[in-house]
């Protein structure tokens, strides 16, 4: 039986801690960029310009419907031939963005739905142009409700991010797996990028389940 | 389509010196919702400064005419004119009217302003932010030019402590208050008012009817309202039209038609109004 070697698992925590940033950088642009793209996704969506919300409909729903791991497998293995060479960080971040943009579109989606159709009326009455309709009016009530769905998918991004090690990314995962396979074992390394995700995850839900309640406060 | 009663007359302001006789011009509009007709070959004529009443069974289009004057609708047939523009079109190259894009509505549909049944203020602004947002973006105003007119806004609509208020913390009296004033913010030539009591406890209709009495009064804007409040309209109004599927089935001054209306089904509707209030 092997049991839990601490002294080995102390050599290697720097090295896990050198890749979890990347890990987390991934996940904070990745995600940064998700949010502002899934927005631009669930507006053309809504659009009532066929031209615009059926490619945009087209494009959620085939993202939404592949895995991630091919579509990240697409970007890094496949493009090259076509030309456009990414490196493994940018296609992950790239894949990972566009794959959470889809589904951050739909709660965008949900949300711009909420707003009452009177709420464009009275946008239209006072002769608003839809950019700052949306803007001043529109969006910040539409947001207000979907923050903590918003916050439960950046928690699932984080989750995800070991998928990039497939395409070489060198997150936490992969530091581990070759940390493993380069000593031989693997329990503490995998463990510990197990106990990394899950205080990660308690810690970024108790935020969101924080920012619920102000709201709720607020409201 | 001229029954209308010459009461712009008696206000006469020098500002009205470049304006029309007429500022809202409805000519042979019609509006269908499927199968279903809500606007009927309709015409009519606003006078500059008239106070037109709106009264007339569910269904008989009379929201449906303010909501078309707003452009919150399309209509399928006809012209709209405001203020002696095409608000519904606009003329191309070689001088014929073609529908009007975004940019021409957004320019005539200006000179017109609206008040909802359901108030329509923004929830998440204070009262002060709900004037002062469209006089900044739309109208260019600085922000201090548009705090000024809505302090003074809220004032004469008897809100000057509600500043800070938000929408959920007023009585729906006071929220629409606001909505007139909002709508007052941005200047318009001609203000629509669709059911604005409809949605309000009894007691609380009389303070939004005064605020539209004294906006009558002061200034010599064109109203047209959609109303329940026979009373309020027979008071008020130069002229009122009896709306009947899709079209005016009669008008006349409040006298004219509440105290003799001709036509049978107007009788029929008066006579059922009244006897429900």
């Amino acid at each position: 039986m092997n049991f839990f070697d601490w002294e080995f698992a102390w050599e290697i925590l720097p090295r896990l801690l050198d890749a979890s940033l990347k890990t987390i950088g991934i996940t904070i642009a990745g995600f940064s960029i998700a949010i502002v793209l899934g927005l631009f996704l669930a507006v053309g969506r809504r659009s009532r310009h066929r031209w615009l919300s059926w490619p945009m409909t087209g494009l959620i729903e085939f993202i939404r419907s592949t895995p991630l791991l091919i579509q990240v497998y697409f970007l890094f293995f496949v493009l090259p031939n076509y030309g456009f060479n990414l490196t493994a960080l940018q296609a992950g971040i790239i894949g990972i963005a566009l794959h959470y943009a889809c589904y951050t579109a739909e709660v965008y989606r949900a949300g711009l739905d909420a707003v009452p159709r009177a709420q464009w009326e009275a946008v239209t009455a006072l002769n608003m142009k839809p950019l700052n309709a949306y803007r001043k009016v529109i969006l910040p009530q539409a947001l207000r409700p979907i923050l903590p769905a918003l916050g439960n998918y950046m928690i699932s991004m984080l989750k995800d991010t070991p998928v990039l090690s497939a395409i070489t990314v060198v997150e936490i995962m992969q530091r581990a797996k070759n940390i493993g396979s380069e000593h031989f074992r693997y329990l503490e390394p995998i463990t510990m990028v197990g106990l990394f995700f899950l205080i990660l995850s308690l810690g970024l839900a108790w935020f969101v389940r924080r920012l619920e309640n102000r709201m709720e406060l607020a409201r | 389509m001229n029954a209308s009663t010459p009461a712009g007359e008696t206000h006469n302001s020098t500002s009205r010196a470049n304006e029309p006789e007429l500022m809202v011009q409805f000519r042979d509009v019609s509006k269908h919702f499927g199968d279903l007709t809500v606007l009927n070959h309709l015409d009519l004529d606003v006078r500059t400064g008239e106070k037109v009443a709106i009264i007339g069974p569910s269904g008989s289009g009379k929201s449906t005419l303010l909501r078309a004057l707003m452009t919150l609708e399309d209509i399928d047939e006809g012209v709209i004119m405001v203020d002696d523009e095409p608000l519904t079109h606009m003329p191309n190259a070689s001088g014929n009217l073609v529908r009007a894009n975004a940019r021409h509505l957004r320019r005539v549909r200006g000179k017109v302003g609206m008040v909802f049944q359901s108030f329509n203020l923004f929830p998440h602004m204070s009262t002060r932010q709900n004037v002062m947002e469209a006089p900044v973006q739309v109208l260019g105003l600085s922000k201090k030019e548009a705090r000024e007119r809505a302090e003074e806004l809220l004032a004469m609509v008897g809100l000057e402590d509600k500043l800070e208020h938000y929408p959920s913390q007023l009585s729906g009296g006071q929220q629409q208050r606001v909505a007139i004033a909002r709508a007052l913010a941005m200047r318009p030539k001609v203000m629509l008012f669709d059911e604005v009591t409809s949605a309000l406890d009894p007691e609380l209709c009389g303070e939004v009817l005064n605020v539209i009495r004294r906006l009558g009064d002061a200034h010599s804007l064109t109203m047209l309202m959609v109303t329940h409040q026979m009373g309020f309209a027979r008071e008020f109004a130069d002229r009122v039209c009896f709306f009947n599927e899709g079209r005016i089935h009669e008008q006349g001054t409040p006298d004219e038609l509440f105290g003799s209306p001709q036509e049978t089904r107007t009788q029929e509707f008066l006579s059922a109004v009244t006897q429900a209030s």
